[in-house]
C-alpha cells in the first residue's frame, strides 16, 4: 500500500517548512518527504500540484454525544462531518449520558470508534464523575484506557478547591485540565453576551466578568500547583490578556478559540434565531478583535469548533429554550481561510499551527507533523476554491449553523487517514 | 405615502417616524369612535384576528379584543394548551395550526424574548406583538405617546423620565425606542441593579437618583415593580425602594408644574407609585386605557387595511 502526494505546497509548522515537495506514503506512514519522489504504480500518485499540504488537521473540542444522544450525532455522523470538513482527528467531549467519567464507558466508547469512525478520535473524560463538580471521576483508570484529557465542559468547575485537587491528581497522568470557564452565578438565565444589544433586546446577559473571573482562578491555580490547564472557547478581551500575562510568567496555561468567536459579533444576534446561540456566547467587537489579536500574536494556541449538534426540534424553538451550541466540523477551514487566511490576518503557518500542530502538542500526541515515520495523516487544502454553505448537505446530524449560506473561499479538497484518503473534493469515502 | 399593509409590528425599534406618526393620527379617529355612543364600525369585516396569550394578561388581551371587535372583525382568543416548555405543541405546530384556520393577523403575548420574530418566521399573517419578554410591548408604548401628545400637544423636545425596572421592562424598551425616534429627551432613574451597563447607548440618561431625574420633567412614566425582585440583590425591600424611587404627590414639584405621570397598570400603589398620585390632576392612569383601546384598533385596521388615513363613517 503505497500513495504519493505529488507536488504540493507543504506546510508544516513543526519544522518551518513551506516549500513544494512530495510526500511518500508505505503501510499507512509517512515513508520519505523530499523532491522528485517516484510511485511503483501510476494508480497511486495523487497530484496535489495547486494545492496545499497539511499535516492532519485536528479539533480538540468537539462534542460526538457518544454514548447516549444518537438523536443529536453518532461517532460515524460526526466523524464523517470531520472528514468532510478536513478534519482527521478529532477529540470529543464527555457531557453524554452518560457522562463519560469511568473505564468501562471509555472502553465501550472505543469499541464503537474502532467500528464506526471515519477519522481519528480521541476520549476526554470528565473532572468529576457526573460532571457534578464533587467527586473525581475515575482518572487514572481512564488514564489507562488512554483518554488525552480531562473536562467538565459544558459548564464551569465552581469549587476552587475541587479544581485545585483535580488539576493536580490528573496531572500524575500527564493529562491536562480543559475548563470551561464562565461563573455560574454571573451567568443564570443569560442566554447572550451581556452588553449593548442584549440591552436593547431585553435578554438576561451572560457578562464576560463571568468569564475573566473563571479564567483569573484557573490561572492562578495552574500556577499555584505547577500543572497545565486548557481554557476553553476563550472570548473575553480580559481573558485572552489574562493568558498573555500568564504565559510570559510561565504558567502553563493554553488556550483554544472557536472560529465563531473569531468573526461573529453579538449584533448577529437581533433576528433572534437560535442558530447563533452558544456559551460562551458571541460577544461585542471588542471581545471578538481581541481574540483575532490573540491568535495573532500566540496567546491563543489553538481553533477549534465547540462542534455541538442537536435535533431540528431541539434548535426549532424560541431563542431561550433552544440549547445552546451548534455544529462546526465542515464549516471551520473554510471559515478560517476566508475570514482569517485570506483577510490577510494570520498566515498559513499560523492556521496549520493551530488547527494541527498545536493542538497534537498540547493533548501529547504524536501527530501534527509531516516525518518519516510518523502516521501519514494529511489535510489538503484548496486555498482558493469558492463554495456557499449549505447545512441540508451536511454529514452531520446538526444542521444549525451561523455559517449557513456564507460564501467562503478555501476549503479542504482531500483527507488522508493512515495513508487512506477519507474524503475527496467534500465526498466522504 | 405611508402604508403598513401587511407589516407585522414586533416592536418599536426601527420603526420610521412617520410610520408612528401615522399610527397616533389614526388613534385619534379611532378614539372617537370609542367615545361615541355606536361604537361599532365594520372596517374589519370579513376579517379574524387571533388572540394568542400564552401568558395571562386580562388588559392587554382584552384591550386588543374590543379593538378588534369595534372594527368588525371577528376575533378569537386562542388560550394555547402548553407552551413548549410544558411538553405541549411546539410553538411553530401551534402557529400553523392557528395560520391554517384563516387568521389575518396574529396578537400574541408570550414570555420569551423573541418570540413574535420567531413567529414571523414561520407562518403568513401579520403578528402583532402583545409583549415578548423583557424585549418589546410595542402598543404599550404607541398608547403612552398618544397620551403624551393629547396632554401635551407634542413629543418631540419633551423631557420624558421613566422610573423603575427597566431591565425587565418591556413598555420601557418599546417607549425608549418611540419617543427617541419621535424626538423626546429619554431620561431613565431606578435603581442601579435594574439598569443595565451600557443603557446610554440607547441614547437616553440615566440616573440613579429620583431628584435628579425628575428636574424639569415633562412626563413621568412609571413602571410596574415587580415584587419578586425584592430581597434578591436588585433592592433589599418594597419599603425601600418606596423611600427611593416611589413617585409622591410631594415629589411631583422636582418636576414642571404641570407635570404628567402615566403607568401601564396594573398598579402596586404605596411601592412605584402612591395613591394620591394616581387620582390627581397630574394623572392620565385611567385615559390610558381607551386611548390602549383606540391605539390598538389603529394598528389593526393599518396593518390589515392598508392607506394612509382612515374613514370612520363607514
Ligand atoms: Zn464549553
Ligand atoms: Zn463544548
Amino acid at each position: 500500500m503505497t500513495l504519493l502526494v505529488k507536488g504540493g505546497r507543504v506546510i508544516n509548522p513543526a519544522m518551518q517548512q513551506d516549500e513544494i515537495c512530495d510526500i511518500l506514503i508505505e503501510n499507512g506512514k509517512i515513508k520519505e518527504v523530499g523532491v522528485n519522489l517516484t510511485a511503483d504504480n501510476a494508480e497511486d500518485v495523487f497530484d496535489a500540484s495547486g494545492l496545499v499540504v497539511a499535516p492532519g488537521f485536528i479539533d480538540m473540542h468537539v462534542h460526538l454525544r457518544q454514548p447516549g444522544q444518537s438523536g443529536k450525532e453518532t461517532i460515524e455522523t460526526g466523524t464523517k462531518a470531520a472528514a468532510a470538513g478536513g478534519i482527521t482527528r478529532v477529540a470529543t467531549m464527555p457531557n453524554t449520558k452518560p457522562v463519560i467519567d469511568s473505564a468501562i464507558i471509555v472502553d465501550g466508547l472505543k469499541y464503537k470508534i474502532e467500528r464506526e469512525a471515519k477519522v481519528k478520535v480521541e476520549i476526554i473524560g470528565a473532572i468529576s464523575k457526573g460532571q457534578k463538580g464533587q467527586e473525581l471521576s475515575a482518572m487514572g483508570a481512564m488514564a489507562k484506557e488512554g483518554v488525552v484529557a480531562f473536562s467538565d465542559d459544558g459548564h464551569y468547575v465552581e469549587n476552587s478547591d475541587f479544581m485545585r485537587k483535580a488539576m493536580e491528581y490528573a496531572s500524575m497522568f500527564h493529562k491536562i485540565i480543559i475548563d470551561h470557564c464562565e461563573d455560574d452565578n454571573l451567568i443564570e438565565g443569560g442566554n447572550m453576551h451581556e452588553g449593548v444589544v442584549s440591552n436593547e433586546l431585553g435578554m438576561k446577559g451572560r457578562p464576560a466578568v463571568a468569564e475573566d473571573i473563571a479564567v483569573a482562578r484557573d490561572i492562578f491555580l495552574a500556577e499555584a500547583t505547577g500543572t497545565p490547564v486548557h481554557i476553553a472557547h476563550i472570548s473575553t478581551k480580559n481573558a485572552v490578556d489574562l493568558v498573555r500575562q500568564a504565559k510570559k510568567r510561565g504558567v502553563k496555561v493554553t488556550a483554544e478559540v472557536t472560529p465563531q468567536h473569531l468573526i461573529f459579533t453579538d449584533e448577529a444576534l437581533r433576528t433572534f434565531e437560535t442558530r447563533y446561540k452558544m456559551n460562551p456566547p458571541i460577544r461585542s467587537d471588542i471581545h471578538r478583535d481581541a481574540c483575532v489579536e490573540g491568535l495573532v500574536d500566540g496567546t491563543i494556541d489553538a481553533v477549534v469548533t465547540d462542534h455541538a449538534p442537536h435535533e431540528w426540534e431541539e434548535k426549532d424553538q424560541e431563542f431561550n429554550l433552544a440549547p445552546s451550541g451548534f455544529v462546526g466540523l465542515e464549516t471551520s477551514v473554510g471559515a478560517m481561510l476566508t475570514h482569517l487566511y485570506h483577510t490577510g490576518i494570520i498566515d498559513l503557518m499560523t492556521m496549520v499551527n493551530v488547527m494541527s500542530t498545536a493542538q497534537a502538542k498540547i493533548l501529547g500526541l504524536d501527530a501534527g507533523v509531516i516525518a518519516p515515520g510518523k502516521d501519514a495523516d494529511l489535510t489538503i487544502l484548496d486555498l482558493d476554491k469558492e463554495w456557499t454553505v449549505d447545512s441540508s448537505k451536511f454529514y452531520s446530524k446538526g444542521k444549525s449553523t451561523p455559517f449557513d449560506e456564507m460564501i467562503f473561499k478555501g476549503k479542504a479538497a482531500a483527507a488522508i487517514v493512515n495513508g487512506k484518503f477519507v474524503m475527496k473534493n467534500g465526498e466522504v469515502l | 405615502m405611508v402604508n403598513i399593509q401587511g407589516k407585522s409590528l414586533l416592536g418599536l425599534q426601527g420603526v420610521p417616524r412617520e410610520e408612528i406618526e401615522l399610527i397616533l393620527r389614526v388613534a385619534k379617529k379611532m378614539k372617537a369612535v370609542v367615545k361615541s355612543d355606536n361604537k361599532k364600525l365594520s372596517l374589519l369585516k370579513g376579517k379574524s384576528v387571533v388572540n394568542m396569550f400564552w401568558e395571562p394578561s386580562t388588559r392587554t388581551r382584552g384591550s386588543f379584543e374590543m379593538a378588534a371587535k369595534y372594527l368588525g372583525a371577528d376575533v378569537i382568543n386562542f388560550t394555547p394548551r402548553g407552551s413548549s416548555i410544558q411538553k405541549g405543541e411546539s410553538f411553530r405546530d401551534t402557529l400553523l395550526t392557528v395560520t391554517a384556520m384563516g387568521v389575518d393577523a396574529i396578537v400574541m403575548r408570550q414570555k420569551q424574548e423573541g418570540s413574535p420574530s420567531f413567529a414571523q418566521r414561520c407562518v403568513d399573517p401579520i403578528i402583532i406583538n402583545a409583549g415578548d419578554g423583557a424585549h418589546e410591548h410595542p402598543t404599550q408604548g404607541l398608547l403612552d405617546m398618544f397620551t403624551i401628545q393629547e396632554v401635551k400637544g407634542r413629543i418631540e423636545g419633551l423631557k420624558v423620565v421613566i422610573v423603575g425596572d427597566i431591565d425587565h421592562g418591556r413598555v420601557a424598551r418599546s417607549n425608549i425606542y418611540g419617543l427617541k425616534t419621535m424626538g423626546a429627551d429619554v431620561h431613565l432613574v431606578g435603581p442601579r441593579t435594574l439598569l443595565q451597563p451600557e443603557l446610554e447607548a440607547m441614547g437616553v440618561t440615566v440616573h440613579y437618583d429620583l431628584k435628579e431625574a425628575l428636574k424639569d420633567a415633562d412626563v413621568i412614566n412609571v413602571l410596574r415593580i415587580q415584587k419578586e425582585r425584592q430581597g434578591i440583590g436588585f433592592f433589599p425591600s418594597a419599603g425601600e425602594y418606596n423611600s427611593l424611587f416611589g413617585i409622591k404627590k410631594d415629589r411631583l414639584k422636582w418636576a414642571k408644574d404641570d407635570v404628567l405621570v402615566l403607568h401601564p397598570g396594573p398598579m402596586n400603589r404605596g411601592i412605584e407609585i402612591d395613591s394620591d398620585v394616581c387620582y390627581s390632576e397630574h394623572s392620565s392612569i385611567q385615559e390610558q386605557v381607551m386611548n390602549g383601546v383606540s391605539v390598538r384598533m389603529a394598528v389593526l385596521y393599518l396593518t390589515i387595511m392598508g392607506g394612509d388615513d382612515v374613514d370612520i363613517t363607514r
